[in-house]
């Protein structure tokens, strides 16, 4: 049981009906594997709201958090 | 009082026998060069130096030997798992293991202790009956057994698991051991070192050097090398070293945790792993207990660990060892876990000419360093994938033909 779960890097859906298949597979597979500041999704399991955080993924160091639609 | 000891230490016709050369500079260039010298990186310059005569090698590490994830593991070496790659893969394995120590003429405690897979729900139990049916179909030593066998070959289990998850039943896998975790890198090393490859610690790698696609060198923060083959087998590092090749990989990095008890009296002969408890424990000859659990949740490049690690861990430890709950848990540790979407490795080529990966381990590597080294070492000699992780390559993800392994692989997710 956790107070906030994560969901993994905000990334963007290519559209599949007209994306290659090297676009779609990058997409449902590939990922940025490096250290980096990086927008994520984060779930508040109490109150289920979803947000998006930007944390630096090698200090652990949360800069900023936001709903989806207000952020940058 | 043993004088003569003293003497002996004294004296100068007994020094003390150095494990590896120490090297004053990097040459200009090497026929290969590998990047990690943990268990991986050491197995395959090993074999390359004693299999196929390749003995111009460079292992360069940014650290210290072993100093990543091979220091970091908990040691489980097994080969139950459910593909046919993927056991015929690990058997293989297995089989390297049990004479490893004999050919190095180095201890790695190895010692063939019996796993057991503990099952806990009706879906448990007919996975583990799924991967005893594969295993058996390749000759691999898996049965799935009831709760009184578990019972007998631990008599401190409680099998109720405080009421919370009763065990039904186990997949148990005879051939299951632990071995001493990092002696394993020090034996790969020194025999590759003595074939004349060196091994250049405090060495980073900062970047790759591709020209029409091909390697042709590496920049190193002691300086430039040229070469035509490069293999990278560094883990939770991995994503650092595609991104200097400029491809892209399925691979995402979370921390692993770990933690040891003091020593108590042996206790525990098999290594016991609880799917719905998300933990696992073993005894070593020591008489220290070695535990570990699930992946941390969310991505991180670091080694730190945590107390609600070692809470959760120890609270579902209880539920199986009640007894336990004077024990000191005396270190913790976490490793950086290089992931994939199926729970298998990546090995073999990539779409640099000449750059080899040995990477996705995740967290089931330790108990594939010998065959990883032998077919990585295969793959870089002939410059195409050994038979055996053909199953393995990056190419899976494109063509969607990924290797199922997550029922076999990790605990709880």
């Amino acid at each position: 049981m956790s107070e906030f779960i994560y969901h993994g890097e905000v990334r963007n859906e290519p559209d599949s009906e007209t994306c290659s298949d090297g676009e779609w597979t990058d997409y449902v597979f590939n990922r940025s594997g490096i250290p980096a500041v990086k927008k994520e999704w984060w779930c508040h399991t109490p109150s289920n709201i979803w947000f998006i955080a930007e944390r630096d993924t090698a200090k652990d160091h949360v800069l900023r958090t936001y709903l989806y639609g207000e952020g940058s | 009082m043993p004088l003569r000891l003293i003497r002996y230490a004294l004296s100068s016709k007994h020094h003390e026998p150095r494990m590896f050369t120490t090297h004053d500079r990097l040459k200009s260039s090497y026929d290969v060069v590998i990047i990690g010298a943990g268990g991986h990186g050491l197995a395959a310059a090993y074999y390359l130096a004693r299999d196929h005569g390749i003995t111009n090698v460079a292992v360069l590490e940014r650290g210290y030997i072993g100093g990543g994830n091979t220091g970091r593991n908990t040691t489980i070496i097994r080969s139950n798992y459910l593909t046919p790659e993927g056991v015929k893969f690990y058997d293989a394995s297995v089989n390297l293991w049990k004479d490893l120590s004999a050919e190095f003429d180095l201890n790695l405690f190895y010692s063939t202790r019996g796993h057991y897979t503990l099952a806990h729900t009706d879906s448990a139990v007919r996975t583990m009956r799924w991967r005893a049916e594969v295993n058996k179909h390749y000759g691999v030593d898996s049965e799935l057994v009831g709760p009184d066998h578990i019972k007998k070959a631990c008599p401190q289990i409680d099998l109720s698991c405080a009421g919370h998850a009763p065990i039904l039943g186990a997949l148990y896998h005879a051939p299951g051991a632990i071995a001493r975790h990092d002696a394993v890198a020090w034996g790969y090393g020194k025999g590759a070192d003595m074939r004349g490859v060196e091994i250049h610690q405090q060495t980073e790698v900062q970047g790759l050097d591709i020209q029409g696609g091909k390697i042709v060198g590496v920049n190193t923060s002691r300086g430039y090398i040229s070469t035509g083959k490069v293999l990278s087998a560094v883990a939770g590092f991995t994503p650092r070293v595609t991104e200097m090749a400029g491809f892209r990989t399925p691979i995402f990095v979370h921390p692993l945790q770990a933690m040891v008890s003091e020593p108590i009296k042996p206790w525990l002969d098999p290594i016991l792993v609880s799917g719905s408890l998300h933990i696992y424990i073993s005894q070593t000859a020591r008489g220290e207990l070695v535990m570990g659990a699930s992946l941390d949740p969310y991505e991180l490049h670091s080694t730190r660990s945590t107390l609600d690690f070692t809470e959760s861990l120890s609270a579902h430890m209880l539920e199986m060892f009640p007894f336990l709950s004077h024990v000191k848990v005396v270190r913790q540790w976490s490793g950086m876990a290089d992931m994939t979407p199926d729970f298998a490795p990546i090995m073999g080529k990539t779409p640099v000419e000449g750059l080899y990966l040995d990477a996705g381990w995740g967290t089931w590597g330790f108990k594939a360093t010998p065959i990883s080294g032998k077919t990585m070492a295969h793959t870089v000699a002939n410059d195409a994938p050994h038979p055996l992780i053909t199953g393995f390559s990056l190419q899976r993800f494109a063509d969607f033909a990924l290797t199922g392994e997550k029922g076999a692989a990790s605990v709880g997710h």
